[in-house]
């Protein structure tokens, strides 16, 4: 039963979409199915915080190792939780003045909107800026010429990388309009737009083909890996 | 050449990690002194972006949807900035959404940034809107098809969108002749494509700035699909040259705002960095070699 009714859920959403992609009669249909889903998703997200108490108050329970991690993902969810939720420090709107709570969480002045600002902002833009940090590292150990396929994809990269600077410029720039098409700026257009396309179409014709497999391996209910091994 | 070749066989990480450093923080510091920046030459697919926006006359609804959070700020907010300005400029009217949930905050910063300090006569709810975060992904896009209103019920305020005058003739998605999200990733510009320009029938024309990783993959939509593109902060640069020049005040000796510059300043330490990765293939390679016919000699 655990496993039956998730599975036809699915496979009577799937054609119902499927459905109302090509007859305009089960429009209407479809436009419910996706209701429901946006709802769901909603609701996911409760599941989702659920999920990470859990997961993390057993980390804690077990002093598993980096436990001490665990304790701050969850002092810092509860603190966005509650200051969020309660909308404190959050001044009145002046749309709706005699409403208690109408300002907006992340409003100037409020404690969400602090966080969001002054913690969120910053640590997501260093996690995300320590990337060149570690390519360059690994271009340095792990880029090597070691055949002709990685000769090739070596050139390919100089061409990219110096042609989305300044410095295909000043490299090539001097080449006459005759010979523009070899100017490093071109030469990384061209291999973006003519071979990339080519071979980015390549790819999603075979993932569609792949998609469409799976698809149809779900919707009859073939495949039921998507429910995991769970009992 | 051999104490070369050792000392490069064991570098230590971190050097790399200084170098790196060194060669990004040099042209921020140089552009912030001096204020001076790389001269651009923008591509088609910028071209197109722009071109696309300046064809469509002034009060015309664009759906504008920001898909990013605020770890791709420093690719994105540039060209964010760059397009809500071009938007304001032509008088367009622009209706903001967001799949992401940072994405709200992302619009209002933009909002406060372009709208209210240098279009102060545009009105909210009446020349923009923002209709905050919907959860829901592709499906919100699939909604969003035959009604606008059932995936974005309320404004980002709580105002009901049948009030809103900004929406005005809005009831699906294809009543806007021009989609532009700024994207980051999952959903972004690809699901847009797949499930809303694909089934418009070519009643919406959508045009996109997205990540450098997300750019390759977007390149097969582009010209049909996608009427133009705007590829990582290179792509934000051309594109913020075309804004800025179109829209440069008529006295000439009044310099661009520096947020209208952010793209075109981030190109030097983009120059930078890339002249380092060149560099450390070469001398890692060199490095390689010269370990490998080091083998060779002792093994013969």
């Amino acid at each position: 039963m655990k496993r039956l009714v998730p599975m036809w859920i699915a496979i009577i959403a799937g054609f119902v979409m499927l459905l109302s992609t090509f007859f305009p009669i089960t429009e209407s249909l479809g436009e419910t199915v996706g209701e429901i889903f946006n709802v769901v998703a909603a609701i996911a997200f409760v599941l989702g915080a659920g999920s990470l108490a859990k997961v993390n108050l057993a980390k804690i329970s077990r002093r598993d190792q980096g436990w001490g991690y665990a304790a701050i993902t969850l002092i810092c969810f509860t603190i966005t939780l509650v200051v969020g939720l309660g909308k404190i420090g959050v001044p009145q709107s002046t749309q709706f003045p005699l409403l208690g709570w109408s300002g907006e969480k992340d409003a100037e002045g409020s404690i969400f909107g602090w966080i969001y600002e002054f913690a969120l902002v910053p640590i997501t833009s260093t996690m995300f800026a320590l990337l060149a940090f570690y390519v360059a590292s690994a271009a340095f150990r792990a880029f090597r010429a070691k055949n002709l396929e990685a000769i090739l994809l070596l050139s390919t990269a100089f061409i990219v990388l110096l042609g989305r600077t300044f410095a295909g410029v000043v490299l090539t720039g001097w080449l006459p309009d005759w010979a523009s098409g070899l100017r490093l700026e071109n030469l990384s257009v061209y291999i973006m737009q003519v071979f990339n396309t080519a071979g980015n179409r390549a790819i999603i014709i075979g993932i569609a083909l792949g998609v469409t497999a799976t698809s149809l391996r779900i919707l009859l209910g073939v495949d039921r890996s998507w429910m995991g091994s769970g009992d | 050449m051999s104490k070369f070749i050792t000392i490069l066989e064991g570098l230590d990480r971190r050097w790399i990690f200084l170098a790196m450093a060194i060669s990004v923080a040099g042209p921020i510091l140089f552009i912030g002194i001096t204020g001076k920046t790389l001269p651009e030459t923008p591509t088609p697919t910028a071209r197109a972006v722009y071109k696309e926006i300046e064809a469509l006359s002034p009060g015309t609804p664009v759906l504008i949807s920001f898909d990013f959070d605020p770890a791709s700020g420093g690719e994105l907010t540039p060209m964010a900035t760059s397009l809500v300005h071009q938007c304001a400029a032509r008088g367009l009217r622009m209706v903001f959404i967001a799949l992401w949930p940072l994405g709200p905050q992302l619009i209002d910063e933009t909002i406060k940034r372009v709208i209210l300090a240098d279009y102060p006569n545009l009105k909210e709810g009446v020349d923009y809107v923002n209709l905050g975060f919907q959860s829901g992904n592709e499906s919100v896009m699939k909604v969003m098809l035959t009604d606008f209103a059932k995936a974005f019920p309320i404004t980002k305020n709580g105002v009901a969108v049948g009030d809103v005058v900004a929406l005005k003739g809005i009831q699906r998605v294809d009543n806007f002749p021009l989609l532009i999200t700024i994207s980051a990733g999952y959903p972004g510009a690809k699901e847009w494509i797949q499930y809303v320009i694909s089934s418009s029938g070519g009643k919406i024309k959508m045009v996109t700035g997205c990540t450098g990783v997300q750019t390759p993959g977007l390149y097969p939509y582009y010209p049909v699909q996608l009427n133009g593109l705007l590829g990582a902060i290179k792509g934000a640069a051309e594109y913020e040259s075309l804004v800025n020049s179109s829209l440069a005040p008529k006295d000439s000796s009044a310099a661009v705002p520096a947020k209208y510059l952010e793209a075109q300043r981030r190109m030097g330490p983009q120059l930078g960095a890339h002249l380092l990765m060149i560099a450390l293939i070469i001398l890692g390679n060199i490095a390689f070699f010269a370990q490998r016919n080091s083998k060779v000699r002792a093994t013969s």
